[in-house]
């Protein structure tokens, strides 16, 4: 069933009547997802793109059975949002918005973690793509036409470089099981060991492409936790070879500000750690059809 | 976002830290009136640039009298100062702070800091103050103290006490060295911080706890409701092609080459850069163009590239997911012709209605150099910047 969502899974949208949230609602509903209503406080009891709007995400959850939700509130109130998607009771938030404080992420991961492990929602992003199970259901904002369904996962910080990979793959004919955005802010939901430790799990998923980039420890806590316990492939990009240390490159958390944090100190502990490097990111495909090749072969 | 040490130490002294006594200074007669304002005998002046390291740059002088101040405020106003942290471009002294000196007996490090892996605020604090904090952890990595601070609740007394202790403090230095600590985690909470460095943290001989100097950041995405820190921005500090692209809402990082980048998605454009690396070539700048790559925007990220002098070619890498490859190919043509582009242009549009994308390039009668793959698109790229190399120095 690939991971996070398919497409019997229920979803809402917080910032539901708002520009954004409507035009990637439609599009969601589009592909095939299970979209069951929308939040918008204010404009409760309203019918918006065919479903109702609710006051509260509690209102939601009660009337439509909604397990997942995704969040287009402007940065100022989207923790805010993110807390309530936790307290009613929501098994998983994709969290799109940019620009979140950094101090409002530690509240909100803090916030979490009041929850008991088993009834804790799985926070994705925030200033990310979303989520993607081709042929079923979309959770972001990423263009559905690229994706093969398949079965390699992917997931990556970054949207766009995302899309480069999938439709490289795409013309090689490779599919993907599931790609998740994990986003580029320095505080996140998930982490890329959270996602590796799910596809690792995945029957639908034969191996995965991690696309990583300069900034913070994830992608080597990732490393470190795959060479001793991942069963399946792991290939890994890591961007901003060319980047200056101590300049933040777009994303909130693509700074360089430690040891250990620069594309090629990253490069270096993934190879160590036994992971499969495209080292350009014009070799995505080729990389991963290699992969692929080379497993069959030794299976 | 970063402030000056002056600033910095306003923002502290409101909550508890102790600062030395000091004024600003836009000229030497200012730096000389300063003097007498604060008293004393020997002074401290330092130069207010968004950097480090500014002692071993020439950026601070010890002074004894009106006509070493002056000579030293003359010397430093209206010079870039070239620091580790600067980069060979530096930052121009226009803002000096005059300081009475203080007596050493040691010196401490305190910094405040977001840590990624903890998902926390992190304070690092050690007895071997006064060098670089990479140095520290180098050269006496068993000195730092380290401790993170639970958001729900805050940072707690005992946490500064235990710190304050495990500094080696006197005991009669102990509370005051507490409350310097809490004041620093206040005003890193309060105002959204990023970064806040006490380095050195200094125990005077008369038996006080002074902060020497300053250094701070602010986490960008909270400046929507800190007004106050907003107004402490100091566009003189920043390079100009980045001033110029964030007032107009583009993330822009200029860089030494000379192709410029234009890129929809961060993560993208770091890729695109590093390819043009690998091709042998070297990116003039960062720069995401955002979602919607609109006709606006495209022609604002032109303008925003070719304000850079260095730039010989310019790369634009679309990648079309909502919107569509033939709309940014219009707006690409659009803001060609309005912005007037006259070095060589390599474009590489990918995602819904390519072909008809790289049709409206080829039929539009601009010298547009096409590409297909992200690889063609560096290499391209790469041979019109050699080529047009050639051309410049051959003219």
């Amino acid at each position: 069933m690939a991971i996070l969502l398919n497409r019997s899974t229920r979803v809402i949208v917080q910032g539901f009547t708002g520009k954004i949230g409507s035009f990637h609602a439609d599009d969601m509903k589009r592909y095939g997802t299970k979209l069951v209503g929308g939040v918008t406080p204010g404009k409760g009891g309203q019918t918006h793109l065919g479903l109702p709007v609710f006051n509260t995400v509690k209102g939601a959850v009660r009337e439509t059975r909604a397990e997942a939700s995704i969040v287009f509130v402007p940065p100022p109130f989207a923790a805010d949002s993110i807390m309530e998607a936790a307290d009613a009771g929501i098994k998983l938030c994709v969290c799109i918005t940019d620009g979140i404080p950094s101090q409002d992420m530690m509240q909100v991961k803090r916030y979490m973690r009041r929850y008991r492990f088993e009834d804790r929602m799985r926070l994705v992003g925030p200033n990310c793509a979303g989520v993607i199970t081709p042929g079923q259901a979309l959770m972001g904002i990423m263009p559905g036409s690229i994706y093969l369904p398949g079965r390699v996962g992917i997931v990556g910080r970054s949207g766009t470089l995302g899309y480069e990979a999938a439709s490289q793959m795409k013309a090689l004919g490779i599919g993907v099981s599931t790609s998740v955005g994990i986003g580029g802010d320095p505080i996140n939901g998930s982490s890329f060991k959270d996602i590796l430790q799910l596809f690792d799990r995945d029957e639908d998923t034969d191996a995965v492409v991690m696309i990583g980039e300069i900034g913070g420890p994830q992608e080597a806590e990732a490393a470190i936790w795959a060479r001793d316990n991942m069963r399946k492939p792991l290939i890994a990009y890591i961007a901003g070879l060319s980047a200056p240390k101590g300049r933040r490159m777009g994303h909130a958390g693509a700074i360089i500000s430690a040891f250990g944090e620069s594309a090629q100190e990253k490069v270096e502990i993934l190879k160590d750690a036994g992971v499969v490097i495209v080292p350009t990111p014009a070799s995505f495909g080729e990389v991963v059809a290699d992969t692929l090749a080379r497993t069959k072969k030794a299976a | 976002m970063d402030i000056h040490e002056y600033q910095a130490k306003e923002l502290l002294a409101r909550h508890g830290v102790h600062v030395p006594r000091g004024g600003l200074a836009y000229s030497p007669e200012q730096a000389t009136y300063r003097a007498r304002e604060i008293g004393g005998s020997k002074w401290v002046l330092k130069a207010q640039v968004h950097s480090g390291a500014r002692g071993k740059a020439g950026g601070i002088k010890l002074c004894s009298n009106d006509e070493e101040i002056s000579n030293a405020a003359e010397a430093m106003l209206g010079r870039k100062l070239v620091t580790h942290q600067t980069g060979p471009r530096g930052k121009l002294i226009s803002r000096l702070y005059l300081e009475e000196a203080v007596d050493i007996a040691q010196e401490l490090y305190l910094g405040f800091v977001l840590d990624r892996k903890e998902e926390r605020v992190m304070i690092v604090a050690s007895a071997a103050g006064g060098m670089e904090i990479e140095d520290i952890s180098e050269k006496k990595p068993d000195s730092i103290i380290r401790a993170t601070v639970d958001p729900g609740v805050g940072m707690q007394g005992f946490q500064a006490r235990e710190i304050a202790f495990g500094l080696g403090l006197e005991s009669n230095l102990i509370g005051k060295a507490t409350e310097t600590i809490l004041g620093c985690y206040q005003v890193f909470r309060d105002y959204d911080a990023s970064m806040l460095e006490i380095n050195p943290l200094v125990v005077t001989r008369d038996g006080s706890l002074v902060a020497l100097d300053a250094k701070m950041s602010f986490d960008e995405n909270a400046l929507f409701r800190r007004p106050e820190i907003s107004e402490l921005r100091d566009k003189s500090q920043e390079d100009p092609r980045e001033t110029f692209a964030s007032d107009r809402g583009l993330s822009y990082v200029g860089l030494d080459g000379n192709i410029g980048c234009i890129i929809n998605g961060a993560g993208l454009a770091m890729a695109t850069m590093d390819m043009i690396k690998i091709a042998g070539g070297e990116p003039a700048n960062f720069l995401d163009i955002g979602g919607g790559a609109s006709p606006e925007r495209v022609a604002k990220s032109f303008r925003a590239v070719l304000g850079d002098k260095n730039v010989e070619t310019i790369l634009v890498n679309i990648f079309a997911g909502i919107n569509r490859c033939d709309w940014v190919a219009e707006g690409v043509i659009k803001a060609i012709r309005e912005v007037g582009v006259e070095v060589p242009l390599v474009v590489r549009l990918s995602g819904t209605k390519v072909e008809e994308g790289r049709k409206i390039l080829a039929d539009s009668g601009e010298a547009v150099i096409v590409a297909e793959t992200l690889a063609e698109a560096a290499e391209k790229a790469v041979a019109a910047w050699r080529a047009a190399a050639k051309k410049k120095k051959a003219a």
